[in-house]
């Protein structure tokens, strides 16, 4: 088998992937990008509407300009990006196996940095009830076909879920001439922000809250669909597709089944403050560490990383220090990144915009740091399902006294 | 490569044998008939093989040791099976792993029924079969719940590719001069003493000899062509939750539960595409064709597994589905010849189908040559090697020239899709290129792949994925 070498690996060529090559690729470092679809971009590929750009080129663009746009300035600074390149294992410091048009090959990399995203979650996953016709996809799926093949895998879908994804869905939808029967989720509120309700309006596709897919019906091709209430109240819905948006999990498929230790709240790897791994050869960055966020934000962070893995590569990035795991016994929290602390001399979150918490339902309360000695530090919050909350971490020197480390959200109690 | 599917007209032969029916056990009989020197037609009536009861189960070839007792139709096929599986599977290329199985028991009451099972075991010639303690089932398998209390540990039970398998049987009767026709359902037949016509949804068939094969629908066929039935179809759904590919390291052996008088009970096994496997329910339904899952029997069944093995909870599911087996009012299988209407009714073949096919072949063909093989059996025969889509095997990613990867999630590449579509015997549903690639059968569940392989698909399809925009 061929063994190839490269200062710096990087597996996925979305937005947190591209950044980061561009700049490690500036800084003259030998950096090499995996990508397993035929195109760099990753998702903002086949998105080709929603807005783009605004943060790292101060325009509005459209999902594949952007994507193009990334793509190359990566190359233009150098990164080199193999594509149809499949990472099929990660070993012990930095060993990767790849799957090639020509078979497979080994790549040693210095460090490696994992990027491979997030996915939403499919029907399957969903214990949704029913038969298993055609007709069922979800949103990337959906926009694959439209904006990359022009096909359409049916006429009048209904959309389950309400995020902002369910929202480009419904772009996409209008796009291709596709007219959804109904938009429904199992919640009381909008996931996305409140204004997005009026797009269905405005498209005259009814917007069903508190309502719950019960079953999928259909021999070859979706028939209809059973939606109840909270009432328990059943609404047959003919339709001839189900469009199941959102509720992202990480892509977190090669970490799961290598030596890297696993965070099973967020579904991506354990990760201390610096992005790095239980094994310090690797990193990770973006979506698959907090499913789902905005390009832009993973973006960001891909330009982050590359400072530190700078700093690392020049042996400026500490490896050693005390740990400090963060626990947390609040079911109110989905789930924080990163899991860790490492108390090293170096700066510790430098640049760092905080730790990043998801919360499992809409409620106001209060998030708090606890030390074994008491509440450290804390604030007032409104949490939202889907949300991007941001805390900021307790200064060193309360840090190093502590013994463990523990967050804590009390929610408002209900009158 | 004679497959009328996709031809308009059949064949004016008069043939030896037509086949009703193509799931793993018409694939079977399709197979040893022809290897025995007979001029054999097969007839479906859906788009693609497999699509009956074979298309959903758990996928283990079975030793017997539960079987009902000797001189039961099912135990001899099982053994006589189980035993022509090991010997052709290397050369037509059809994987294996060998898990061995553990009875589990979970209470004093189901642990005093373990030397029962280990005697029946032992009386179906299963001689390996013995009880461990607590102790020693769970130096084992360490994943395993601490309430368990002992186990019978079965040797020899192996997890197979349920779709390869008959594909290959399929095949290799097609390359030894079978026929095949898919769409070509049977709407009824007339015996003249010596011959049958069969009148179906493609035209008149003639043939010697009618083997009903039908599964689901045997009952049906029976009174279309003989106007009696010796068994009614109680279809029985079977519902399994698939676990994702990080899971299966939690067992390496079969867990089966101590059986009930109505169930074997719900079985947690690794598959041969890398995945962990929970299931079946046993229900009871009217329909034949109602494959519906269940949000509270999957969610039942996840709490089963995760009861079985606790750390099976920190895992993600990535498909579920449900098979519907065709049991009847009798324990036994119901293989019955006909002599004199020149009919043989192969029905009841529920659960153990897969294990049983080719030693129900053999049951079947020393039947009906019981007075001598009335053929030349063929003294060279092809050995069609099917393409490896099990985790073992070596995979096409893993070869030059794959032309990239398509499905991610089980590493399918272009080739292997294109080469499925191409035939022989190719898929006419994504149903059909699934039981042949693995495409789309991985935790995204086509978030990924689903547009390329839209594309991939054009024209190939009765149902297609997508339609092109205009």
């Amino acid at each position: 088998m061929k063994t190839q070498h490269c200062r710096v690996a990087i597996i996925g060529a979305g937005p947190s992937g591209l950044a980061l090559a561009s700049e490690l690729a500036k800084s003259g470092i030998d950096v090499v990008v995996l990508e397993r679809e035929g195109a760099a971009g990753g998702i903002p590929r086949h998105c080709g509407h929603s807005p783009y750009g605004m943060r790292e080129f101060h325009r509005l663009m459209s999902g594949p300009a952007y994507a193009g746009r990334l793509t190359r300035e990566a190359a233009q600074q150098g990164a080199r990006i193999w594509l149809n390149t499949t990472v099929t294992e990660i070993g012990p410091g930095g060993k990767l196996l790849l799957s090639t048009t020509d078979g497979i090959q080994e790549l040693q990399a210095a460090r490696v940095v994992i990027c491979t995203g997030n996915r939403e979650t499919p029907r399957a996953a969903r214990l949704v009830s029913g038969t298993r016709p055609m007709g069922i996809v979800t949103t990337g799926a959906l926009q694959s076909m439209v904006y990359l093949k022009h096909r359409l895998p049916f006429k009048n879908p209904l959309i389950v879920g309400t995020e902002l994804v369910s929202f480009s869905a419904l772009l996409t939808c209008r796009h291709a001439g596709i007219k959804p029967v109904a938009m429904i989720d199992s919640n009381p509120r909008v996931t996305a922000i409140k204004a997005a309700a009026w797009l269905p309006r405005l498209l005259g596709i009814p917007l069903l809250l508190n309502a719950v897919l019960d079953q999928i019906r259909g021999g070859d091709r979706v028939e209809s669909v059973a939606v109840s209430n909270t009432a328990g109240k059943l609404q047959n819905i003919e339709c001839d597709g189900v469009i199941f948006s959102g509720n992202f999990v990480a892509e977190a498929s090669l970490v799961r089944v290598s030596h890297l230790e696993l965070d099973p709240r967020s579904g991506g790897p354990v990760v201390d403050q610096y992005g790095r791994c239980s094994d310090p050869a690797y990193f990770a960055c973006g979506n698959l560490l907090h499913p789902v966020d905005t390009a832009g934000w993973c973006w960001a962070e891909g330009i982050r990383m590359s400072r530190l893995l700078l700093a690392d590569l020049n042996a400026a990035l500490p490896r050693s220090g005390r740990v400090l795991d963060i626990e947390t016994a609040s079911p109110g929290i989905r789930y924080f990144t990163p899991q860790r602390i490492l108390l090293t001399e170096a700066p510790l979150f430098e640049n760092h915009p905080g730790l990043q918490l998801r919360f499992a339902e809409n409620r106001p309360g209060r998030i708090s740091w606890r030390g074994d000695k008491g509440i450290i530090s804390g604030r007032r919050i409104r949490a939202q399902r889907e949300r991007r909350v941001l805390l900021p971490f307790p200064p060193r020197d309360q840090l190093s006294a502590c013994a463990s480390l523990a967050l804590e959200f009390l929610p408002d109690v209900e009158d | 490569m004679p497959d009328y599917t996709s031809r308009d007209t059949l064949p004016e032969t008069l043939f030896d044998i037509i086949v009703v029916g193509s799931g793993v056990v018409g694939c079977a009989i399709a197979r040893r008939f022809t290897l025995e020197g007979a001029k054999v037609m097969v007839i479906e009536k859906a788009v693609d093989i497999l699509d009956g009861a074979s298309k959903a189960n758990s996928a283990i070839l079975h030793t017997g040791f539960d079987a009902p007792p000797s001189g039961s139709q099912e135990l001899e096929c099982i053994v006589d099976g189980y035993r022509e599986y090991m010997e052709i599977h290397a050369r037509l290329n059809l994987p294996m792993l060998e898990c061995g199985a553990l009875v589990l028991a979970w209470n004093e009451s189901e642990a005093d029924r373990l030397a029962d099972i280990q005697r029946h075991a032992h009386d179906n010639g299963v001689t390996r079969a013995r009880i461990i303690s607590a102790q020693k089932t769970r130096l084992k398998e360490p994943q395993l719940a601490q309430s368990v209390v002992a186990a019978v540990e079965i040797p020899g039970e192996y997890v197979i590719d349920p779709w390869s398998a008959p594909y290959a049987y399929l095949l290799q009767a097609l390359e030894n001069g079978a026929s095949l026709a898919r769409n070509c359902e049977l709407f009824g037949g007339h015996f003249d003493g010596s011959e049958w016509t069969l009148d179906t949804s493609r035209g008149t068939l003639k043939g010697k000899q009618v083997i009903n094969c039908a599964g689901l629908y045997g009952d049906r066929v029976n009174r279309q062509l003989i106007g009696e039935s010796n068994f009614e179809i109680r279809p029985r759904k079977g519902q399994f939750v698939v676990f994702d590919k990080s899971a299966r390291k939690l067992t390496r052996s079969i867990l089966l539960p101590v059986p009930t008088e109505i169930t074997k009970g719900i079985v947690v096994c690794p598959t041969m595409f890398g995945n962990l496997l929970v299931g079946p329910t046993a229900e009871e339904q009217l329909a034949r064709d109602d494959a519906a899952v269940d949000s509270g029997q999957l969610r039942a069944l996840i709490d089963k597994g995760c009861s079985i093995l606790p750390a099976l909870r920190q895992h993600a599911v990535t498909a579920t589905y449900a098979g519907i087996r065709p049991a009847t009012e009798h324990k036994d299988y119901q293989i019955k010849w006909y002599r004199e209407r020149n009919y043989c009714c192969v029905g009841g073949i529920r659960s153990t189908g897969l294990s049983a096919a080719l030693g129900i072949a053999r049951f079947v063909h020393r039947q009906y040559a019981v007075a001598g093989n009335p053929h030349a059996a063929l003294e060279h025969c092809h050995w069609p090697q099917v393409a490896g889509i099990a985790d073992p095997g070596e995979r096409d990613w893993q070869r030059p020239g794959n032309d990239g990867i398509v499905c991610h999630c089980e590493l399918v590449t272009r080739r292997e899709i294109r080469q499925a579509l191409e035939g022989p015997v190719a898929p006419c549903s994504l149903a059909g290129l699934k039981r042949r690639t693995r495409v789309t059968m991985g935790r995204c569940q086509g978030f990924y792949c689903s547009a390329e392989l839209s594309d991939l698909t054009d024209g190939c399809f009765q149902q297609p994925m997508s339609s092109s925009r205009k």
